[in-house]
C-alpha cells in the first residue's frame, strides 16, 4: 500500500488563555488524505475543524501527536521561511477579501505561486511569468486580462477563484480549503467547490475540504469525516455517510438539513448547544445531546473503531 | 386579507452615469399568519425589496409604485410617521446577529429601549414584557439574560434575541433577511421552528428573504422568485418547488447540490 500523502495521527492542539483553563480545540484526531482524493471535514462551528486545517498547514503548533506530509513531518511555521517541501501544501482561506493583497495586481500574486514552485525546483525558472499566470487564470475560468487588475475589481466568487489560481500555481500536492465557500453567494458556492475538486483531482493532488455545509461536501468529497468537539466521530465514503449515517451526531446533522421538496417539513432540531471545549463532558463528548445515549455513555469515552464510528452503540 | 401590499415597486439608485434601476416593478402581498418566501440569486433585488418596506433604501434612491400597509402608503409617508411605524408595525431581522445587536449594551437595554419609546411603557412594565419576550423565543433564564451582553451568547441564541427585539412591539409585519444563513444547520433548524411557531401564534405576516430553497420549503407558505429586479414567479410553496412554471425557477432547482444525481 502506498504511504498516505497526508497522515495526521492523534493530533492535539491546545489554546491557552490567561486566567482560564486551556482549551483542547483538537483532542486526538487521526486522519489520512491520499493523492487524488477529496476528503470533506464537516462539523458545527467551534468543533475544531479550522484549527485542524491550520495545524496541517503549520500555522498552529500541535501540543501532541504528529502530522506527516509526503514523508516530511509538518512543524510550526518558522519566521519568514517555510520548509521548501512543505510549500507543496497550499491553503485556500475562508475570506477572499482578507487573503489577497489589495495593493498588488492579481497577476503578481499568482506569479508568487509560480516562483515558489520554481524555487523548489519542480519547474524550471520561467523567463516570464505572464504565460503561466494566464494559464492558471484560464483554468479557474477568469480572462487573461484579470492579471492586470486589482482584487477589489472582482466579486467574492471571482476573488476566491484568484486565490485558488494562486494556490495551484505553487503546484501543490495537497490543497487545504478552510471554509473556502462560506463567504460566497449561494449561487457561487457550488461552482467554486466543484472547481476546487476538479482542479485538485486533475493535477493529482489531494484536497482537504473543510466546511459546515454538508450538501456541498456531499457534492465534491470522496470521503467525509464528521467532527464534534475536537474529535472525529464518524468517517466513511461520502455515499456511506450520506445514505447510512451511523453516529447519532451525524444522523442529527443530516436530519437538520431542510429539504427543498416543497413538503413544508420542519427540520429536526438538535437540542442543546455545543459544550465549552475547555470543559468537555465526561465520557462520550456527545452524550448530553445524544438522543440515543444509554447507561455508561457519561463514563466511557468511545474511540473511532475499525468501521469508522466512535460510538458505544457500535462497539 | 393582505396586511402589506407592494404594487409596481421600482427603485432607482444613483450610479456613476445617471441612475441604475434595481427593481423593475415588484408586486408582492403578505397575509397574516403566513410566511412569504422571497428567493433569487444575489443581486436579484430581494434584499432591496425588504429594505424598501422599511424605508431603509440607500440615500438618493428614487422610488415609484406603492407599498400599502393598511391605509398608508409607506413610500409617500413623511419621515416622522415612517419612523413611528418602523420597529412598531413593521420590523426586521438581519442575517448576522453578531453585528445587528449592539455589543456594548445589555440585552435588557436593547429589548426595553424601543418598548419604552414606541409603546411608552414605564421601566417596570417594559422589563416584564422583555422577560416575557425572551421566554417566547426560548432564551434560558430570561431574568438573568436581561443583564447579560450579546457576546455571552452563541450565534443561534443571539438570533433568537434579535427576533425577540423585532417582535417586542407586536408588529404586523416581520421582514427576515437571510435569518439563518450565518448559523449551523442544527441551530438553523431551531430558529426556523421558532419563526414558524411565532408566525402561527402571533398571526404575523413574514417576508422571508433567503437564497436557500431548503429553508424556503421548510417554513414558507408562499414563494416568490426574483430575478433582475422582477418577480418572475409567485405561487404556493408546493407548486413553485415541485412544479415551477418559470424556466428560471426550474434552473435554480436544477442547480441544487445532489439534484443532478437524484
Amino acid at each position: 500500500m502506498t504511504p498516505h500523502l497526508l497522515s495526521v495521527s492523534d493530533l492535539e492542539v491546545q489554546y491557552r488563555r490567561p486566567g482560564q483553563l486551556p482549551t483542547r480545540a483538537v483532542a486526538g484526531v487521526s486522519l489520512d488524505v491520499q493523492a487524488g482524493e477529496v476528503v470533506g471535514l464537516v462539523g458545527e462551528s467551534g468543533c475544531g475543524k479550522s484549527t485542524l486545517a491550520r495545524a496541517v498547514c503549520g500555522l498552529t503548533a500541535p501540543t501532541a501527536g504528529g502530522i506527516v506530509f509526503d514523508g516530511t513531518p509538518v512543524g510550526p511555521l518558522r519566521v519568514r521561511r517555510r520548509e521548501p517541501a512543505l510549500t507543496r501544501i497550499q491553503m485556500v482561506f475562508q475570506d477572499p477579501y482578507g487573503s489577497l493583497n489589495p495593493r498588488r495586481r492579481v497577476g503578481a500574486q499568482i506569479a508568487d505561486g509560480i516562483r515558489i514552485a520554481a524555487l523548489r525546483g519542480d519547474i524550471p525558472v520561467p523567463e516570464s511569468t505572464d504565460g503561466p499566470v494566464e494559464h492558471f487564470l484560464t483554468r479557474v475560468g477568469l480572462p487573461a486580462s484579470a492579471a492586470q487588475r486589482f482584487p477589489h475589481e472582482f466579486s467574492g466568487g471571482q476573488r476566491q477563484r484568484i486565490a485558488i489560481a494562486r494556490a495551484l500555481a505553487a503546484r501543490p500536492s495537497l490543497l487545504v480549503g478552510d471554509e473556502p465557500i462560506s463567504a460566497l453567494d449561494a449561487s457561487a458556492q457550488a461552482q467554486v467547490a466543484s472547481l476546487m475538486r476538479s482542479l485538485a483531482v486533475e493535477s493529482g493532488a489531494g484536497l482537504l475540504f473543510i466546511s459546515h455545509d454538508l450538501s456541498v461536501v456531499r457534492l465534491i468529497a470522496d470521503r467525509i469525516a464528521v467532527m464534534y468537539l475536537g474529535r472525529i466521530v464518524e468517517t466513511g465514503t461520502t455515499a456511506e455517510v450520506w445514505d447510512n449515517p451511523r453516529h447519532p451526531y451525524t444522523q442529527a446533522l443530516l436530519a437538520a438539513i431542510p429539504q427543498p421538496d416543497g413538503a413544508g417539513r420542519l427540520p429536526t432540531e438538535l437540542p442543546g448547544d455545543v459544550p465549552d471545549p475547555a470543559a468537555p463532558p465526561s465520557g462520550c463528548r456527545f452524550h448530553p445531546r445524544c438522543p440515543r445515549a444509554f447507561d455508561g455513555c457519561d463514563r466511557e469515552d468511545p474511540r473511532l473503531n475499525a468501521d469508522g464510528v466512535a460510538c458505544r452503540l457500535y462497539a | 386579507m393582505n396586511v402589506l401590499e407592494i404594487a409596481g415597486l421600482t427603485v432607482d439608485l444613483p450610479a456613476e452615469s445617471g441612475r441604475t434601476r434595481i427593481l423593475h416593478g415588484v408586486d408582492l402581498a403578505l397575509q397574516p399568519g403566513r410566511i412569504h418566501g422571497l428567493a433569487g440569486e444575489s443581486g436579484s433585488g430581494k434584499t432591496m425589496t425588504g429594505l424598501a418596506v422599511l424605508g431603509l433604501l440607500p440615500p438618493g434612491a428614487a422610488t415609484m409604485g406603492q407599498i400599502r400597509l393598511g391605509s398608508e402608503d409607506l413610500l409617500t409617508l413623511p419621515p416622522r410617521q415612517l419612523n413611528a411605524l418602523r420597529g412598531r408595525s413593521v420590523s426586521m431581522v438581519f442575517q448576522d446577529p453578531s453585528t445587528s445587536l449592539h455589543p456594548m449594551l445589555s440585552i435588557g437595554h436593547q429589548l426595553t429601549d424601543h418598548l419604552r419609546h414606541h409603546l411608552k411603557l414605564d421601566r417596570k412594565a417594559a422589563r416584564r414584557r422583555a422577560v416575557e419576550l425572551l421566554g417566547q423565543v426560548r432564551i434560558p433564564n430570561p431574568e438573568e439574560a436581561l443583564r447579560r451582553y450579546p457576546h455571552q451568547y452563541s450565534g443561534g441564541m443571539r438570533q433568537r434575541i434579535a427576533i425577540a427585539i423585532a417582535l417586542a412591539c407586536e408588529p404586523k409585519v416581520l421582514i427576515a433577511d437571510e435569518p439563518t444563513t450565518a448559523l449551523d444547520v442544527t441551530v438553523q433548524a431551531g430558529v426556523l421552528r421558532l419563526l414558524r411557531r411565532l408566525c402561527d401564534d402571533l398571526d404575523l405576516a413574514v417576508l422571508l428573504v433567503t437564497h436557500d430553497l431548503g429553508v424556503m420549503s421548510a417554513i414558507a407558505d408562499d414563494v416568490s422568485v426574483m430575478r433582475h429586479g422582477l418577480v418572475v414567479e409567485t405561487g404556493a410553496r408546493g407548486q413553485v418547488l415541485t412544479d415551477p412554471r418559470h424556466e428560471y425557477t426550474r434552473s435554480l432547482l436544477d442547480a441544487l447540490p445532489g439534484r443532478s444525481t437524484a
